[in-house]
């Protein structure tokens, strides 16, 4: 039965995909749930299982090509099928269409959403997920999804040193750096992500009026509060998980700093989804930590060591980075003092966190030296004006200086 | 200690036995004048004269039944097949005598026999005479296999063997009588279902047992040290019982295993072993368990086809890597 394979919709934001590697050569043996070829989407890299068994006749988009969503990127059918008719792109006869309604690889996938896009982590087929049984015990006594992991045995098994290499955690991969002949110029073709970070960054700067507050805190309590988590936590807590925490809590209490504009209304969340900003060689994504108001810190620590790493493998699934109500960027590793970021549309505003310094402290009328992090939020005036802005980042640093709060 | 043969560790034993129990008797063809068609009994009957060293007609079927009535009568017989092949002739008297009795007489006949001899492929003996057995007689309730890869091994459990009060199939090796290695000075036995850890490993476990397990397992343990890779290397000596305590032990360290035989693939000793091991150490297992066998097909004459029929230590190393996903 001869089927078009189409490029399938694997994000909410993409709009075409570059196809990285075919798994299969033309001519070979397809069966149905083996994956079929690799697609760089705007947000990852995501492998496509093929719906149908039969002989991979032809591939119409080569490695390294692009193909809008729903455009024909190979056809599968039987060996000695005549496949001119579909080759001419004329449409696919009627009794096809209705005998293969169900496969996503025909039906239009644009209206289906992610119902209809195929499974996209790397080694289910048929909703079952290929693991030795060593790999599943391991993954299961450390608390690790299976799914979120990419299995590197034969047809994508998982097998046991990919949990083991799951289980070293977001040990943070430096970033090559790039590099360029000296005295010339280069031009680095765009990736999706790329494109589609130019494109979001730019509509938000220019359709949401951002303005700017800056606190400075004092991280004395925090500090000391982190030391005693650490105490009692197996895996370490990080400033990071103590500020979205901390952001959550006073989210709850400034429901207009966790909303969006929506054109003749504002939309106020009664839940913190918080996305917090990971770098990769080629851009960066936003990961959801969803509900953190009502995750403790060692959950949070947990559920970002966990997106983080998979960011940096691009293993998102589109739900882990979609649905956001507020934003963190942390560049405090950097070492830097202060920045601005710009808001993650839709979110009404966004937390640039700066590094934690040693500096004079007045207290008491005395000078001490001490610990301090500004923090930045930009704001979009269309729904948070100036004093709300200033409201929540006073409850933010008081909390911050209280953190003990965050217990409660 | 002293350094002794396969075939003359064997002697001992039998010569011990004999000294200690005047109930065991040996018979067989050409045992006794002749001193053994592969010299195990050389100078048994000599010591022990004809009436406990006894040649036989060439009838299999004949003399291994003469055989299980001895046992049945009280006397404790060890039969030589002059290779494991030619027991299919006798193979009604082994399944349907010497197994059965002890259970079909309700516990009123043991049959303390010993069943042994050479098995497997020498060099160019052709399909017939080139059989690995073990399988279709550990198959069979009611009978013990044994099969020593060393010297030490073969005294310990032949001695084993003949005290047991039940049937015994004792597998030697043409090719491995001429081994020689230390064996332990004065008595000594080595019980049934107890293997042993030739080399220990931490990357993968090899079962295997009497000449590949010399001759091909051992060469490609010491290959695969060169790649870096640690293999286990288990003998577990008496396949039925097997100690499968040590297999399991070895496999939730190591979570791989490859078992490395000389028998055929269908129904094999290591589709037995994949079977238990799979049932009793699941979560362990990182890789499907591999098997290296002789192809399922009589074995060829021509020296060519015969090597690429038979294990070979690059099947091994071929099959270790790829339970350790490195093919």
């Amino acid at each position: 039965m001869a089927t078009k394979i189409a490029m399938p919709k694997l994000s909410d934001t993409m709009t075409e995909g570059i196809i990285l590697k075919w798994r299969y050569k033309e001519g070979d043996k397809v069966k149905q749930g083996e994956t079929l070829v690799e697609i760089e989407s705007d947000k990852a890299d995501m492998e496509l299982e093929s719906y149908d068994s039969g002989i991979l006749r032809k591939i119409l988009v080569p490695e390294g090509g692009k193909a809008a969503i729903g455009a024909p990127i190979a056809i599968i059918a039987d060996a000695n099928e005549d496949i001119s008719a579909l080759l001419a792109g004329s449409p696919i006869p009627a009794t096809i269409v209705a005998e293969k309604k169900a496969s996503p690889t025909v039906t239009p996938l644009e209206s289906h959403e992610q119902s209809a896009s195929p499974s996209q982590t790397a080694a289910p087929t048929n909703g079952r997920l290929k693991a030795s049984p060593l790999a599943r015990r391991l993954a299961s006594e450390n608390n690790l999804r299976l799914d979120s992991i990419s299995g590197s045995g034969p047809q994508g098994r998982i097998i046991r040193r990919d949990v083991e290499g799951a289980m070293k955690g977001s040990t943070a991969k430096s970033l090559p750096q790039p590099t360029i002949v000296p005295g010339t110029t280069q031009d680095v073709e765009l990736s999706l992500i790329r494109k589609t970070i130019a494109k979001r960054m730019q509509e938000s700067k220019q359709i949401a009026p951002h303005f700017y507050v800056t606190v400075e805190i004092d991280m004395g309590a925090a500090i000391e509060f982190r030391e005693e988590l650490n105490k009692a936590s197996t895996s370490k807590i990080s400033f990071t998980d103590i500020i979205i925490k901390a952001t959550a809590s006073t989210l709850m209490k400034h429901p207009q700093v966790n909303a969006s504009y929506q054109g003749d209304k504002m939309r106020q969340y009664g839940y913190a989804h918080i996305a917090v900003a990971v770098a990769l060689e080629e851009g960066l994504v936003t990961p959801v930590i969803r509900n953190c108001e009502q995750k403790g810190i060692a959950r949070i620590n947990l559920e970002l060591r966990d997106l983080a790493e998979r960011a940096r493998n691009r293993k998102l699934k589109p739900e882990e980075y979609q649905g956001a109500t507020f934003t963190i960027s942390n560049l405090g590793m950097f070492d830097v003092e202060e920045f601005v970021a710009i808001i993650n549309p839709p979110e009404g505003a966004i937390l640039a966190v700066g590094s934690i310094k040693q500096k004079p402290i007045v207290r008491d009328g005395g000078i001490f030296i001490g610990n301090t992090m500004k923090v930045t939020l930009s704001s979009d005036h269309r729904i948070i004006d100036g004093a709300v802005a200033a409201r929540f980042l006073q409850e933010f640093k008081k909390t911050m200086e209280n953190p003990a709060t965050l217990a409660l | 200690m002293p350094v002794v043969s396969y075939r003359e560790a064997l002697n001992q034993a039998m010569d011990e036995e004999m000294q200690r129990d005047e109930r065991v008797f040996l018979m067989g063809e050409e045992v006794a004048l002749y001193n053994g068609a592969y010299k195990v009994s050389q100078g048994l009957y000599n010591k022990w004269g004809g009436r406990r060293i006894i040649d036989t007609p060439i009838a299999e079927a004949g003399f291994a039944g003469i055989g299980i009535g001895a046992a049945m009568a009280g006397l404790r017989p060890i039969v030589e097949f002059m290779t494991w092949n030619f027991s299919l002739v006798a193979y009604d008297q082994l399944v349907n005598n010497a197994a059965k009795m002890l259970s079909m007489s309700g516990g009123h006949f043991n049959v303390p026999i010993v069943f042994r001899g050479p098995g497997g492929a020498a060099h160019n003996l052709a399909a017939t005479h080139s059989q690995a057995l073990e399988s279709i007689y550990a198959h069979i309730p009611g009978l013990k296999v044994v099969m020593p890869s060393n010297p030490k091994d073969a005294k310990g459990l032949l001695k084993t063997a003949i005290r047991d009060n039940n049937p015994t199939i004792f597998i030697e090796s043409e090719v491995m009588y001429g081994d020689k290695a230390e064996i332990p000075e004065g008595e000594y036995t080595i019980p049934f279902g107890v293997g042993e850890i030739i080399k220990e490993g931490s990357d993968v476990t090899i079962v295997s047992w009497a000449k590949v397990l010399q001759h091909i397992a051992v060469k490609a343990v010491v290959e695969l040290e060169k790649f870096g890779i640690h293999a286990e290397l288990i003998d577990p000596r008496t396949i039925k019982p097997m100690d499968w305590d040590l297999i399991v032990k070895s496999v939730q360290k190591t979570n791989r295993l490859v078992v490395v035989e000389e028998g055929w693939p269908f129904a094999g000793v290591g589709a037995q072993i994949a079977f238990e091991i799979q049932h009793r150490a699941f979560d362990s297992l990182d890789a499907p368990i591999e098997r290296v066998t002789q192809e399922d097909v009589p074995l060829p004459y021509a020296h060519n086809l015969e090597v690429a029929s038979l294990p070979s230590v690059e099947r091994v190393i071929r099959a270790v890597k790829k339970v350790m996903y490195l093919d």
